[in-house]
């Protein structure tokens, strides 16, 4: 099989998730959209593993699974806080920093 | 397609099997993630994250990577999107459209999305246009052979290893012992993090 298949399979989710950052504005579909963008990279890590022979590239990937496994702990926690504070989680909204 | 027509031209029957299915998932990942980031229900969003999840589980076990395969399954689909779902119902009221999930900057989502694409794309057909993935090894060790005694430990370890579940426990806690503690930290960290934000009060 082509090196290229998974990479550009990785690109296409990649994109998809930075489109769904940018238009979403539902803080719980920002995140999903950003699970999708940890999983097109876990994807290049266990590609290049494989490529160069080695498990280190699924080691990579386990560890950025964990890291994802806070982040999203971390951030539903926020967006609830957020809700919670403006009964809504529209993130357009959430300009208290805007100069 | 091109690989695949080739493989067939070639009479390479091995691959075309593992071709066809690699492309029918492939494709369903797309569209579900394509649905993840138009849909207006944000319960379908979450529900086909699970069939893009999944299908990236698929493509590690293509990729001949069957514990990070196993893991995807059981921290993503197991844990995530449930924690996911739970954040949705929290979050709202009703199951039905919400209808404000987008802003209205779709046209540059689009521009940036297809613009990081296109060049992502040149960059990786430019740069690994026909390089293949190495044959799995793994395939050729012939399982029923006598065990040699005469063999010292690692080379029989080598021998008898039916995945790469063994080399990844051993890269873990050889070479990455202390980035694997300084997860384990990170999560404990982040599960009293979670806590604190978002306890009332």
């Amino acid at each position: 099989m082509l090196l290229n298949q998974f990479l550009l399979l990785a690109a296409v989710l990649f994109c998809l998730g930075v489109y769904g950052v940018i238009t979403r504005k539902n803080g719980v579909m920002v995140l999903m959209s950003i699970e999708m963008i940890l999983n097109a990279v876990n994807i290049n890590l266990v590609a290049f593993g494989a490529f160069n022979g080695t498990p280190i590239g699924s080691v990579f990937a386990l560890f950025v699974i964990a890291v994802a496994a806070a982040e999203v702990g971390i951030g539903l926690a926020i967006v609830l806080l957020i809700y919670r504070n403006k009964k809504s989680i529209d993130f357009s909204e959430v300009d208290l920093l805007k100069g | 397609m091109i690989s695949l027509l080739a493989q067939i031209s070639n009479g390479d029957d091995l691959y075309v099997a593992q071709n066809i299915f690699w492309w029918f998932f492939a494709i369903v990942t797309v569209i579900a993630a394509v649905k993840v980031v138009t849909t207006d229900n944000i319960v379908h969003a979450a529900l086909h994250l699970v069939i893009v999840l999944a299908g990236v589980a698929v493509q590690f076990v293509f990729l001949g990577s069957e514990f990070a395969a196993a893991t995807q399954v059981l921290v993503y689909i197991g844990a995530i999107v449930v924690l996911l779902l739970f954040g949705i119902m929290l979050t709202r009221g009703s199951l039905g459209d919400d209808g404000l999930v987008d802003t209205e900057r779709r046209g540059l989502g689009a521009l940036v999305a297809l613009l990081l694409f296109g060049l992502m794309a040149f960059s990786l057909v430019d740069g690994f246009e026909d390089v293949l993935l190495p044959e799995d090894s793994r395939n050729l060790v012939e399982v029923t052979t006598p065990i040699d005694t005469d063999i010292d430990d690692d080379e029989f370890i080598r021998q008898t290893r039916g995945s790469d579940t063994a080399a990844i426990g051993d890269a873990i806690f050889e070479s990455y012992i202390v980035p694997f503690e300084a997860v384990s930290v990170l999560l404990l960290a982040a599960l009293i993090g979670a806590v604190v934000i978002a306890r009332k009060e």
